[in-house]
């Protein structure tokens, strides 16, 4: 298959909510080519659980309406699938993982049931096999195969997150959603579920969007970065690029919170300020308020894209000025 | 986990005693004398007295309680003042009646009351929700005496197709289940709605769909596999309404029942029949609980869990 | 671009506003409320209501008690437009009548409810132990028998008599206000600032009645609506039975008793009465769901 796996362009997202109209996601693009890992980083707030929602077409929808955009994955615009057709696409080609494994799964049904029924449902498998290949899934995440006639609240945090994991590659999918996916675990059961979903996204080879909003995570795991800030992709780049050379203020802000180890100095440095109220987002570019580097310019216009080689960056320091939006 | 139902078990015995000691208290508050009611307006002092002594009814209170009590366990609930009949028998004669009646009445509640809450839930904030929940709201308002007597005048008298007492056929049975059914039905079909409501924006229902699976596995197997243990307990809780219920359904419906045999005993001041009968429903409510904590059991693995564990 | 002094971070010029939002939390109540619809309808006919009962002799065409032998069982006409009973007396003022009677009896129950439900509560949730274990044990033990049977064998040990009703139907709703209460109990006792008021010298039904007494207003305002209305249909159930009020009182559930007999012939005399309650108690559920909405945002959706 020519081309990348999944792209997105223009995407906007509103919610309609009693005091207002929130723009949750605005003017949001990215590809991501098969087998590779983008991680899309933000605060919380940022938009980035609803950009994996709009991907999987499960945005809430009495207060969410996608305004416009595409979403093609493997050629085809998700946007316009009937719900039918979306169903063969969650769990089968495109996975999601959620945030709390405490929660993410249901305590009155088996674990095994929880996994085989995504098997049954998309590769016609009988019960048994489904059975039998939903064993096999446990066992590759690390749970002796027999577990799977227990129920979730006889597993541990970490433990349970692996059997989301191995609910979320049973049908191998091209693309796993993967939001926040340890920031619920404790430190060191993070760092095993990151080490397994990397040697399975090796193994099956499967694309993945890790939405975090830890930069170490980031490091670890991913090839490409796409940093969000007030439902806008503000900067986005390879992992050296970002890493290396992060142009956009709000991303150098970030990288500023990491404390450094060798540094000397003993004070933490926040970014200052808030993220907007997305009921009544900053005219310009989002970020100028809390920029420590505002012009003039950037409370009115919003910032272009610049591309410089696949580093791509939405601000005024660099270049070409942007449509005004409201 | 059979030592957590053996504990429960224990544990109604007090609630049996207290029952026991509140209804004796009440019944013996009672300003009228038994003994002058069964012989009526006509009788001498001396008879009266004489009676009196017969039953028992001279002795300290105390006194009187503690006989009741040791024949309570040996399984006699004394005899009936006005029928001379031993209170069990009397109370074994009419409760298949009244049993019949609460079950059905349950069974009336749940197959109606369930599928309307799930379907205003699923259609919330449409007509069909407004429709379904104001439909429960009107059953929870309105007084089952009044809707008997409506079913009665359009089902009996209007359109005659029903009749109006007596407990033969299987006719019989269905104006009463209604009456008696209706309260918990709104109750059962509010509590689904809500909980349903409450379990749709659960995570892991979100997961579920995020799989792809059918919406039909998604409700039947996520969905309601959690909507019902809120609503299982309410359900226990109103079946001790019910049963209270059925005084009316029985009264109106003239159906031979205990709910009747209590409501003429307290008016008779047949007191062993009072005594032995509110214990008799108290002892009722109390299975009936029992059995809900073993459905709980069956419903939600983390309670089994928890009730193995139990010391 | 990057300042190695951490000027980067001096404080920006340019900087959004924060939207000040300053609201007394009842006033919030009375907004959400207002925006429920069919709470809105549900309280303005319990206020009809309350006018109807305040205004009966106003209102009312004739004495409700008034027998008139020659226009018994007559149906509805222009001259009585809900009809007469067997004993001539006019329908629609004894309805009107009857509202006196059924809120009276709603709210001195649920008062008597709340009151003695609520000391219990809030005594045995606050000294905890074995005194809040043998409460609940208490509360247990009236649950176990049938509100209807318990009011029924109180009513029957009592006499028939308005205030005995009242007695009776208040004591069967104890348990559900002294839950409340005890719940509210609870989370005060192991706050901090109770062992300060104590340390201070503060007296325990000071402490009672200043903490736990607003922690747990609003369920109790929701409990006593919905009590009140299920105090009516008690109240008429017990009527209806002939142990509650007796005739000749106007009073909705008795007059369906003896409206009974003439079903067949004389069927207004059992409909009107019973739509009456219906719709009262209807009202005060409405209102009382209106108001359990708008005090707790979190079941709003």
């Amino acid at each position: 298959m020519n081309g990348p796996l999944l792209e997105v362009a223009d995407l906007n997202v509103i919610y309609k909510t009693y005091e207002g109209t929130v723009a949750a996601v605005n003017g949001v693009e990215f590809s991501l080519e098969a087998g590779r890992t983008l991680g899309l980083v933000g605060e919380s707030g940022a938009g980035k659980t609803t950009t994996a929602l709009s991907i999987m077409g499960l945005v809430p929808s009495p207060p969410g309406i996608i305004t416009s955009g595409s979403v093609n994955f493997a050629g085809k615009n998700l946007l316009s699938f009937s719900e039918k057709e979306m169903k063969k696409i969650r769990g089968n080609h495109i996975s999601m993982i959620f945030q709390d494994p405490m929660t993410s799964l249901n305590p009155v049904v088996t674990v095994g049931v929880q996994i085989s029924e995504a098997l049954v449902a998309h590769q016609n498998l009988s019960e048994a096999e489904a059975e039998k290949k939903a064993m096999e899934m446990l066992e590759k995440v690390q749970i002796p195969g027999q577990r799977y006639r227990e129920y979730p609240h006889e597993f541990s945090g970490g433990m349970r997150q692996r059997v989301v994991i191995a609910m979320a590659l049973a049908c191998n999918p091209g693309l796993i959603i993967a939001d926040e996916p340890t920031t619920a675990l404790d430190v060191t059961i993070q760092a095993q579920v990151l080490e397994l979903m990397r040697s399975l996204k090796e193994e099956f080879s499967t694309a993945m969007i890790m939405i975090t909003h830890d930069l170490g995570v980031v490091g670890e795991v991913c090839d490409h970065v796409a940093v969000m800030y007030a439902g806008r992709i503000v900067e986005t780049g390879s992992l050296e690029q970002i890493f290396g050379n992060a142009r956009h203020p709000y991303t150098l802000g970030l990288f500023r919170c990491i404390p450094d180890i060798e540094e000397e100095t003993s004070k933490i440095r926040p970014i200052e300020g808030l993220m907007p109220d997305p009921l009544d987002l900053p005219s310009g570019c989002p970020f100028h308020p809390r920029c420590p580097q505002c012009m003039d310019l950037c409370r009115t216009v919003v910032p272009g894209v610049l591309d410089d080689g696949g580093h791509r960056v939405m601000c005024h320091l660099y270049g070409k000025g942007g449509a005004v939006h409201g | 986990m059979l030592r957590y139902f053996l504990k429960r078990l224990m544990f109604l015995i007090p609630v049996l005693l207290g029952v026991s000691v509140v209804i004796f208290s009440i019944v013996h508050l009672a300003p009228g004398d038994p003994a002058e009611v069964m012989l009526g307006p006509s009788a001498t002092q001396e008879e009266i007295s004489s009676l009196r002594e017969q039953l028992g009814l001279t002795k300290p209170l105390y006194v009187q309680y503690g006989i009741f009590l040791t024949n309570a366990l040996k399984g006699d609930l004394g005899r009936s003042i006005k029928s001379n009949a031993p209170v069990v028998d009397e109370i074994m004669e009419r409760f298949p009646a009244t049993l019949t009646l609460a079950v059905l009445g349950m069974i009336f509640a749940i197959v109606i009351g369930l599928p309307l809450g799930i379907l205003a839930a699923l259609k919330q904030n449409t007509w069909v929700d407004a429709l379904c929940s104001f439909f429960a709201l009107v059953g929870f308002s309105i007084p089952n005496f009044w809707v008997g007597l409506m079913l009665m005048l359009l089902l009996s008298i209007y359109i005659p197709i029903l009749p109006s007492s007596g407990f033969d056929s299987w006719k019989n049975f269905i104006m009463p289940t209604i009456v008696l059914g209706i309260q918990t039905m709104a109750v059962i079909a509010r509590m689904t709605r809500s909980s349903m409501l409450e379990v749709i924006r659960q995570d892991y229902v979100r997961t579920a769909r995020a799989k792809g699976i059918s919406d039909r596995l998604v409700l039947t197997r996520h969905i309601l596999g959690n909507v019902l243990i809120p609503v299982v307990t309410i359900a226990g809780i109103y079946f001790g309404h019910q049963l209270g219920g059925v005084v009316i359904t029985e009264t109106i419906f003239s159906i031979p029942g205990l709910g009747r045999l209590i409501v003429d005993a307290i008016r008779a001041q047949d007191y062993p029949v009072v005594q032995g009968g509110v214990l008799f429903f108290a002892l009722c409510v109390g299975i009936v609980n029992l059995l809900v904590d073993l459905l709980y059991a069956v419903l939600d693995p983390r309670i089994k869990a928890q009730y193995r564990a139990a010391k | 671009m990057n300042n190695e002094n951490g000027t980067l971070f001096a404080p920006s010029s340019c900087q959004t506003k924060e939207r000040e939002k300053r609201r007394s939390p009842w006033w919030e109540v009375w907004r959400r409320l207002r925006r429920n619809k069919a709470a809105v309808v549900g309280m303005s006919v319990v206020i009809l209501l309350v006018v109807v009962a305040v205004l009966s002799p106003v209102l009312a065409p004739y004495d409700p008690n008034q027998t008139n032998i020659k226009m018994r069982l007559q149906g509805p006409s222009s001259e009585h437009p809900l009809g007469t009973d067997n004993f001539g007396r006019d329908m629609l003022s004894r309805i009107i009548y009857g509202s006196r009677i059924s809120l009276y009896v709603g709210f001195v129950a649920v008062g008597i409810g709340a009151v003695f439900g609520g000391i219990l509560g809030a005594i045995g949730g606050y000294y905890g132990g074995r005194l809040d274990n043998f409460i609940m044990r208490c509360m247990d033990v009236l649950l176990a028998i049938p509100q209807i049977i318990l009011a029924i064998a109180i009513v029957g040990a009592l006499g028939t008599s308005l205030l005995n009703l009242m007695i009776a139907v208040g004591i069967s709703q104890l348990p559900r206000y002294a839950r409340v209460v005890r719940a509210s109990a609870l989370t005060v006792r192991g706050q901090e600032y109770v062992e300060a008021a104590r340390a201070v010298g503060a007296s325990d039904a000071r402490i009672i009645l200043e903490n736990i007494l607003p922690n747990c207003m609003a369920p109790i305002i929701v409990q006593s609506t919905l009590g009140v209305a299920q105090a009516i249909l008690s109240a008429a159930a017990l009527s209806f039975l002939g142990l509650g009020i007796q005739p000749p009182t106007a009073e909705w559930g008795s007059m369906l008793s003896s409206g009974r007999q003439f079903l067949r012939n004389a069927p207004y005399l059992t409909f009107f009465p019973g739509l009456a309650i219906s719709v009262v108690v209807l009202a005060l559920n409405i209102f009382g769901d209106g108001l359990r909405d708008s005090l707790d945002p979190k079941l709003r959706q």
